[in-house]
């Protein structure tokens, strides 16, 4: 039963989210991509657009699946997408989350959609612990004129057929 | 008694205005209380690892057991019958929803995590008396809300001793819930007692008839209104009636602890060497909460004095909010007893009386949540026919003769 | 039984089976620990009781290096705020009244069978684990801190401020309530936790291991030499025993 609120809670949340979008929309818009910095290895462990789509979806599975029952299947967890798509730039220095160099936040601060994972978890991997600057509490993420448009949502979003 | 006719308040008044302009200050004072305390972190309070519970706490279950027993005057009308109290039985849901809201704002502004509220609304563990108050909170509002209902639309007003029933029965439980949360505590000296249900029930009796008398004043005062003896009687002898069951409930919870060799330690803490919390026990509850008001109110030569009746309505709300400081926080100040018999020591405060100092943040907070329920009920008396143009002996009197 | 050295708890996954078995050797001969690893991909089950054993007459009198070796393995560095600042384990010291004995011992989360925080979070974020760990899910936890009202033993902290750099094996944040976890990461990759690993180089006062197993080292030496709860009355049943006190 608490697995089937968690299901519908995050249905509620989706559908108040993209309500939010809606009514952000710019239709007129140039659709400018954000730029999301690569990922180490060659490929992800899911296809890029079922990524894109439904990342929060198997991270939330995942995060349910080790907190409760001790599953430490590596593949969609948290700690490998950062280990894999956080890393140190040329001059070694590490992005932090709210950075729009961060995997993470390089999409959700162009998209407006704060994420709850980085108050508690590393946003960076734990050899780069220690390199970047200190995060401002509270001050994550700037999402003013980010408002994204409808052809950048869906060009995010949809899955290949 | 005649038929007794409703009107709304006007509430054109500087004073009107004035009251609101306050009560908005301190509720803009709370909010932002709350944004500091969430933006730096709990540490920016006086509450610790040893002190989980502060003073929005001491407010904020001060309140919501007010709420309960703030529809008393309406029980008594609708479910035992007695005519006298049906004029004032609107006014008294509309304040028990009103310090219902109050309290649940500053309990929910002190969470963590407020920004989680929704977790809270959606998953239940069934096993978690605060899960049950969340639903017990929740149904108080449904019921009472029909409840008014019941009483301001005749269409359905056959429902409505049905609706005070269900309403008394909910409030019951409601402050059996409240209670509970502190009886069910098996591991605290000053907690874990049956008794906390009962007690908390006579405290809601007294704490909510003190706010309603408080409150009916002030409306009648402030629009002139005629507010005849007969009524005025009647409440203040309930109210002394509750007073004298609050001292006995808590001589009786005293006294069985005092009986048991194992609680000799917290009972001297509460009673003897507590400092602060032998203090607001004593003078707080017991003098200022208990016998100054039973004074006022039965003293022969003060019985036609309503400000009497006022000044101890007054009292008792502080000897309540120092009653809940007591159990609250004193509550928690005694350490906890991991081997009884020994002396316990390390980096981690066991062994020792907790200290806490509430700071301006969690004093703003709470009286914030005051400050919602007075709005509340101010602009209820405006927008909806709560009170009775006239509580004159003549209207409002069942046994008064021309 | 295979028994494998401590250094080698990277390979012991591949040792393949559903439970690959893999022991401590402190000295030729002797077996202090047998850990079951399991798979990543299996759910912990209630066939397994993860408990401790402190044996608190080789409690290190002024030893702390347990508390030190949690606070280094999670990540708890604190705001020198000591009545804020989060502490999973510490060292306790007791006073009999009438004879004067003092003694040493640690105190963390009992870790109960039927742990009252469990039972008074409204959210279910307190939760118990099959294999009897007790942990909170911050994920859910909207920070009430009533399980701080109703744990006995006081093994519960508040995260009080804004916290930098976790470790990404202990993820901790401001708002909510933490308490020890039994490393619960070391467990299920089949170590033991950080504190009995450091207690072990010395004074060899703590065990872990399986209570739900009677050939586990924990097990034989609760039913030779007995081990006492705390608070037993009130009937928790705690994963944590203590010999000497």
């Amino acid at each position: 039963m608490v697995l089937w609120f968690r299901k519908n809670l995050q249905n509620i949340m989706l559908a108040a989210i993209a309500m939010l979008l809606a009514t952000s929309v710019n239709v007129n818009a140039e659709v400018v991509a954000p730029v999301v910095p690569k990922g180490k290895g060659e490929q992800c462990v899911e296809p890029t657009d079922v990524m894109r789509k439904n990342h929060m979806e198997m991270l939330k599975h995942q995060r349910d699946e080790t907190m409760h029952n001790g599953i430490r299947t590596k593949k969609h967890a948290l700690k490998e997408c950062i280990a894999c798509h956080v890393q140190e730039d040329e001059k070694g220095q590490v992005a932090r989350f709210g950075d729009d160099g961060h995997f993470c936040s390089s999409c959700h601060n162009y998209a407006g959609v704060n994420v709850d994972c980085f108050q508690c978890h590393a946003d960076r991997p734990q050899e780069l612990i220690g390199k970047g600057h200190k995060i401002k509490p509270h001050h994550t993420a700037d999402f003013k004129d980010k408002a994204i448009n409808k052809e950048a949502l869906q060009a995010l979003t949809e899955v290949s057929k | 008694m005649k038929l007794i006719r409703f009107a709304s308040i006007d509430g054109n008044s500087n004073g009107y205005w004035g009251l609101m302009a306050l009560l908005a200050a301190f509720i803009l004072a709370a909010l932002g209380s709350s944004y500091y305390m969430e933006h730096h972190g709990h540490h920016v309070t006086g509450m610790t690892n040893q002190i989980v519970w502060g003073l929005p706490h001491v407010f904020a279950v001060f309140l919501i057991v007010a709420a309960s027993g703030a529809l008393n005057i309406a029980s008594i009308a609708s479910v035992f019958n007695k005519k006298a109290y049906k004029p004032l039985a609107r006014l008294s849901a509309v304040l028990a929803l009103a310090l219902l809201a109050g309290g649940l704002m500053i309990l929910v502004l002190d969470l963590g995590r407020p920004d989680r509220l929704i977790i809270a609304a959606t998953i239940y563990n069934f096993k978690s008396i605060f899960a049950w108050n969340m639903i017990l909170y929740s149904g108080f509002m449904g019921i009472v809300g029909v409840y008014i209902w019941t009483m301001m639309d005749e269409t359905v007003g056959r429902f409505n001793r049905l609706a005070g029933i269900s309403a008394f029965i909910w409030r019951i439980m409601l402050t059996t819930g409240t209670g509970s949360i502190f009886g069910f505590l098996v591991a605290r000296q000053g907690y874990d007692a049956a008794i906390m249900a009962p007690m908390f029930i006579i405290m809601s009796f007294a704490f909510g008839l003190a706010i309603f008398n408080l409150v009916l004043f002030a409306a009648y005062n402030g629009t002139r209104r005629e507010l005849g003896d007969a009524i005025v009687k009647r409440l203040r002898n309930l109210l002394g009636v509750f007073v004298a069951a609050i001292m006995y409930f808590v001589v009786v919870f005293h006294l069985t602890n005092l009986y048991a060799t194992e609680h000799h330690g917290v009972e001297a803490f509460i009673l003897r060497d507590g400092g602060i919390f032998t203090q607001l026990f004593w003078i707080g509850q017991v003098v200022i909460g208990g016998l100054i008001p039973l004074a006022l109110l039965y003293a022969p030569q003060l019985q036609g004095c309503r400000k009497s009746m006022a000044l101890a309505s007054v009292l008792i709300v502080l000897g309540g909010l120092a009653q809940m400081y007591v159990i609250i926080i004193g509550g928690q100040a005694y350490p906890l007893q991991l081997f009884p018999g020994m002396e316990v020591s390390s980096s981690f405060f066991d062994g020792v009386v907790n200290s806490y100092t509430p700071t301006l943040a969690e004093l703003m907070l709470g009286l914030g949540g005051v400050a919602v329920s007075l709005i509340v009920v101010t602009l209820a008396l405006k927008a909806l026919h709560l009170l009775p143009i006239s509580l004159a002996d003549a209207v409002a009197d069942p046994h008064h003769k021309d | 039984m295979k028994t494998v050295n401590t250094t080698d708890t990277s390979k012991r996954k591949f040792l393949g089976g559903a439970a690959a078995v893999a022991g401590i050797a402190i000295a030729p001969g002797v077996l202090l620990q047998t850990v079951n690893a399991k798979p990543d991909n299996e759910a912990v089950s209630n066939k397994v009781r993860w408990g401790m054993l402190i044996d608190t007459n080789k409690c290190g009198d002024g030893c702390t290096d347990c508390v030190t070796a949690c606070n280094t393995e999670n990540g708890l560095t604190g705001f020198e705020r000591p009545e804020t600042d989060s502490q999973w384990i510490r060292k306790l010291t007791l006073k009999d009244k009438q004879t004067g004995h003092v003694q040493t011992l640690p105190v963390m989360c009992q870790h109960c069978e039927t742990a009252p925080c469990v039972d008074v979070c409204p959210t279910g974020a307190s939760f118990k684990r099959e294999d009897g760990i007790v942990l909170v899910d911050k994920h859910i936890c909207i920070g009430c801190r009533y399980c701080m009202m109703a744990c006995p033993y006081k093994a519960r902290s508040f995260v009080h401020e804004d916290l930098q750099d976790q470790k990404d094996h202990a993820p901790r944040g401001k708002g909510t309530v933490e308490s020890c976890t039994m490393c619960v990461h070391k467990v299920d990759n089949g170590e033991n936790p950080a504190c009995v690993t450091a207690c072990n180089k010395e004074h060899k006062a703590m065990y872990f291991g399986d209570l739900n197993d009677a050939n586990s080292e924990i097990s034989k030496r609760l039913k030779q030499y007995g081990g006492k709860q705390i608070r037993a009355d009130l009937g928790l049943n705690p994963g944590v025993r203590y010999q000497g006190v």
